[in-house]
Order: structure tokens, then C-alpha cells, then sequence
């Protein structure tokens, strides 16, 4: 059974036509890259799926089950999270306090008025975890908007993993960053993937970082689905490389 | 207990031992106990609304309403039903979280300005219906014929009414109950899916906290604390009247709370003192007090956007 179903998706700005169509299916365990030029609807699609907007027709299946209007936060619940293409984080907070509150939201603490002790030492210790996890635990007490930008990101990856996802969709994790910093990044989403059998869909520009991380890649363009495949079916696809690669070498 | 727990407690031994010393030292600097008893009950206020938009982010410009609910709550109740003052405060406490966890869901989705316009809106409805519904409310003279009754415990019964010293330690542990109430919840997981919402809404959505649902919570409980200040605060006069619900009574509040600092507890309370003093001392000497008032207001937020304590606190740290 697929982790993820999408179904004839599609979503009108009026008369633009942003995602037309689209069906895509992600298996367990799976780490699914979608690429495509500028434009191409990747972030549109994404937003759909993490319920930010709400499609003009067809449908998303999660689990086998319909989640096609669910608000955000349910989508959080049942298992999905994402990152964003701009870094979204708690910037006047700590990194300690950034993933301390998915942690509690995710066990079931997000409305709780007190914590008691035991609890609490649990939470640390889940924080401390994740913090060791990203190598970020050397700087738990700074805060987060002071940080590099590499680290940023790898705090909101943190964030979304805390919150114990089945399905993590990263937009564009590597976006604005130097060489090491994307080296970091992909390590970090490798190991995350491998070492969790994570479930991972992720839009990224950079070429070499899709080939080294993406079971299956699906390429969209102006809205529609291109191609779908694994990296070497879609170096090998030649309406590919017409619509992307070969437009990106030029 | 480490050096570091220890620092951050200083702030608090410092404010409850101003708060509890008050009526002794304030007639030294010509003061007066119920001077001292506005401070805390505007303090009060103005803390109950900087849960809603220091810790939150949230603006609400319509607190008067609730705070003015209170304080015809108890008025009334002391008048027409019991003459309880313990049960005027619950009563008057109740009606004006009633009112907000009804208008709550009307609001909450409104953000900025739109949040603050609507909450001004839903105020004047309140305000009007106190200031024409003449033969409950008093109409514009005010709810009179009524004053704080004794608190009876069985055992022994205070005077506050007559005991000003007793009122204000009376007005002093409500105080302090309502804002240790708020100091456990801004520390717990609830709090801080608060601070998060108020940091990155989008984030907070998206980890799984239903932004809407938390900041209806956060409101109700605003306004329950502030409502709690509305009752302290006829029953500081013994009187109420339209003017405690008015909009500009919400402005004060706001005032109040990015004068002394909102991204900080103790913050309002501070804002209020300096509030009530000025007002208390300028009054007397001139009609225009409130411009002396808003030119220092302008001045601290263009200089010290984090308010009078964030001036105090740079001073400490350098």
C-alpha cells in the first residue's frame, strides 16, 4: 500500500493553471524527489499536500485515507511534516526551545497546563536526542535566529522530525546554502532517511544532491507531471532533458 | 538551587517585596494606600492583557469590555443578589470570561489590525448596553448604592471597607494568585505553543498546533484575568460606571503594558504604576495630564521598544 496517493491534482490561480493533473504515489521508506525548472509548480504542490492550500480538484490519500481537506495541524497529527522553502523557525528561541515544542506537541502535551517532573525529564531528554542527532547540541542554548544558516535549516529539520512524522516533506532543503553547508544537509537527511526508514519527499534544485539521495524522482513542468522514475531512467529521459537538463546546461 | 535560578529570581524577590512593604513606605513619598491599590489592580489588568499580546502577539483594544463586565458583575451582585464581596468577584469574574469565550470564536481568526478593530467593536457593544440600560446599570451616573462588604470567614470577618491596609493585602493575594496562575501556564507546554504562535505562526501551524484553537484559549484566559481586575477595581471605588468598559480604557491597558515592556512579566505592572502615579500626580496640577502621559509614551517606544524594564535590564547587564 502507498504511504502517499495523489490523485489527478490539480490548482487554479484563476485562469493560471499552477498544478495540472498530477498523480503521484509514494511508497514506504521511500525518498522521493521533485524536481523541475522555475515555475514548474513544485512549491504548489507541496503546499497541497501539507494543507497549506487547498486544492481545486482531485485528491490526496494519506494511509489510505482521505486527507484532501484537512487543515494543517490535522496533517501534522496524522503524520506528515514539512520544512520550508524560506527557513521557518522560532528565531528570538533557543534551539533547545525550537524543538522542545514539537516534542511536547507531539506527545500529546500541547494543551497541558503543567509538566511533572518525570514528564519533563522526558522531554529533555527526546530535546537532547534530537539535538545530538543534527550535531546541533553545542549550540542548544543559542538562539536560533543568530545561528548559520545551515544550521537553521537543520533545526527545522529537527523540528519536523520531532514531531515523529511518517511522511517528512523537506522544500528545497539546501536552497541559499555554500558547498559544506549542502554537504551537511544531505548527510543530515541521508542518515535521518537510512537510519529511520523515513519516508521523504523532497523538492530541490541542486542536481547533485538529487542524484546522491532520491530512490525515484518525479519531474514536473509548467504544472504537469514530466516524468517519474529513478535517477537514471530520468538522466536517460529525453523530454527531460529538453524541458530541464539540458535548458539548465545551456 | 544554581547562581544562574538564583539571578532570575531576584526580579521577583524584588517586586513582591516592593508590593508587599507598599503600604508602609508609600505614605513616606506622599503617597497613599489607595494609590498603591490602583497600581495592583491596573497592574493586574495590564498583565492579564500582556498574556494575550506579549506572550501570545495578539492586540486586543476591547479588554475595558471584559474588565468593565467584572466590575458591573460584582457591583450588581452585590447589590440586587448578595451582599457577598467574595461571590461579587466570582460572579463578575465568570460573566466576563463568559462574554469572551462567546465573542472568542467570532474573533479569532482576524489577525492585526482586523483583531484589534473587531475587539474595539465588540467593546462599544458592551459599552453601550451599560451606558443606556439605565434602570439595571445606572446608566451614565454610574452604579451606585452599593459598597465592599466585610469578608466573613466564620471564624473572624476583616473589614476592607473601612480597613484600607486590609483591603490592600486583601486586593494584594487575589493578585498574587492570579498572577502566579498565569506565570505556572506561561511555562508550561501550553505557554509555549503561545510564545510559538506569537514567533511564527506559520511554523507553529505546521507543527501541529491549531493556531486558532490556542489563541481562543489564550484570550479566554486574558480575559478572565483581566475581569478579575474589573472587580477589584469597583470594589476599590465602591462604584462603577460606562467609562470602565470604554475603548480608551483599553488603550490605557495597552499603554500600560508597552510602557513598562511587554516582552516581559513584570513588565505592565511596571507600566501601570508608572501610569497611575503620573496620572494621580499630573491630575492634580493640570487638565492635559494624558498629554504628558503620551509624550513619554512616544518617547520610550521610538527609544526603548522593549519598554522601561528593558531599559532597567540594559543598565543591569552592562
Amino acid at each position: 500500500m502507498s504511504l502517499l496517493k495523489i490523485e489527478n491534482l490539480s490548482k487554479y490561480f484563476g485562469s493560471l493553471v499552477a498544478v495540472n493533473d498530477v498523480s503521484m504515489n509514494v511508497e514506504p521508506g521511500e525518498l522521493r524527489a521533485v524536481i523541475g525548472p522555475n515555475g514548474a509548480g513544485k512549491t504548489t504542490f507541496f503546499n497541497m499536500i501539507s494543507g497549506l492550500i487547498i486544492q481545486t480538484s482531485g485528491q490526496i490519500r494519506f494511509e489510505d485515507e482521505d486527507i484532501s481537506l484537512l487543515p494543517p495541524a490535522q496533517r501534522v497529527w496524522r503524520g506528515i511534516a514539512r520544512t520550508f522553502q524560506i527557513t521557518e523557525v522560532f528565531p528570538e528561541l533557543s534551539v533547545r526551545e525550537n524543538i522542545r515544542i514539537p516534542v511536547e506537541v507531539a506527545t500529546g502535551y500541547r494543551l497541558s497546563p503543567r509538566l511533572s517532573k518525570l514528564s519533563d525529564r522526558e522531554m529533555g531528554a527526546r530535546v537532547d536526542e534530537l539535538m545530538d542527532m543534527s550535531g546541533l547540541s553545542g549550540k542548544a542554548d543559542r538562539l536560533v535566529g543568530e545561528l548559520a544558516h545551515g544550521d537553521q535549516r537543520a533545526t527545522e529539520i529537527m523540528m519536523a522530525l520531532a514531531l515523529k512524522p511518517r511522511l517528512l516533506l523537506l522544500d528545497e532543503p539546501t536552497a541559499g546554502m555554500g558547498d559544506q553547508e549542502t554537504y551537511d544537509i544531505t548527510q543530515l537527511i541521508r542518515k535521518l532517511h537510512k537510519n529511520h526508514n523515513l519516508t521523504v519527499v523532497l523538492i530541490e534544485h541542486d542536481m547533485r544532491v538529487v542524484f546522491h539521495l532520491a530512490d525515484r524522482i518525479t519531474v514536473l513542468a509548467e504544472g504537469t507531471m514530466l516524468a517519474e522514475g529513478t535517477p537514471k531512467e530520468i538522466a536517460a529521459n529525453e523530454a527531460v532533458q529538453a524541458a530541464y537538463l539540458g535548458k539548465a546546461a545551456a | 538551587m544554581d547562581a544562574a535560578d538564583f539571578k532570575k529570581q531576584i526580579p521577583n524577590v524584588v517586586v513582591w517585596l516592593m508590593l508587599l512593604s507598599m503600604p508602609y513606605w508609600l505614605p513616606l513619598v506622599h503617597g497613599y494606600t489607595e494609590l498603591g491599590i490602583r497600581v495592583v489592580v491596573l497592574g493586574l489588568a495590564a498583565m492579564s492583557l500582556n498574556f494575550l499580546l506579549g506572550y501570545t502577539g495578539v492586540l486586543s483594544f476591547g479588554h475595558a469590555a471584559y474588565f468593565g463586565l467584572g466590575a458591573y458583575g460584582v457591583g450588581m451582585t452585590i447589590r440586587y443578589l448578595v451582599p457577598s464581596t467574595g461571590l461579587g468577584i466570582i460572579i463578575g469574574t465568570i460573566v466576563g470570561t463568559i462574554a469572551a469565550a462567546i465573542i472568542g470564536p467570532l474573533i479569532i481568526r482576524l489577525r492585526g489590525v482586523y483583531f484589534a478593530m473587531v475587539t474595539i467593536a465588540f467593546g462599544q457593544v458592551f459599552y453601550f448596553i451599560t451606558f443606556r440600560w439605565n434602570s439595571v446599570t445606572g446608566g451614565d451616573d454610574g452604579l451606585t448604592g452599593w459598597s465592599r462588604q466585610p469578608l466573613d470567614f466564620g471564624f473572624a470577618t476583616i473589614d476592607i471597607l473601612h480597613n484600607t491596609r486590609a483591603f490592600y493585602f486583601f486586593v494584594l493575594a487575589i493578585f498574587a494568585i492570579a498572577i502566579g496562575a498565569m506565570a505556572l501556564l506561561l511555562r508550561s507546554p501550553f505557554g509555549r505553543t503561545l510564545i510559538a504562535i506569537r514567533e511564527n505562526e506559520r511554523r507553529a501551524r505546521f507543527l501541529g498546533i491549531p493556531v486558532d484553537q490556542h489563541i481562543w484559549i489564550s484570550w479566554m484566559i486574558s480575559c478572565c484575568f483581566v475581569s478579575l481586575a474589573g472587580a477589584l477595581y469597583a470594589l476599590l471605588n465602591n462604584f462603577v460606571d460606562p467609562r470602565a468598559l470604554y475603548w480608551t480604557q483599553s488603550g490605557d491597558f495597552v499603554i500600560m503594558a508597552v510602557l513598562g515592556g511587554m516582552r516581559s512579566f513584570w513588565g505592565p505592572l511596571i507600566g501601570a504604576a508608572i501610569f497611575v502615579v503620573l496620572e494621580d500626580f499630573l491630575s492634580s496640577q493640570t487638565q492635559n495630564w494624558m498629554s504628558f502621559v503620551g509624550l513619554f509614551f512616544v518617547l520610550v517606544v521610538l527609544f526603548f521598544p522593549r519598554g522601561v524594564l528593558g531599559i532597567i535590564r540594559r543598565k543591569i547587564s552592562t
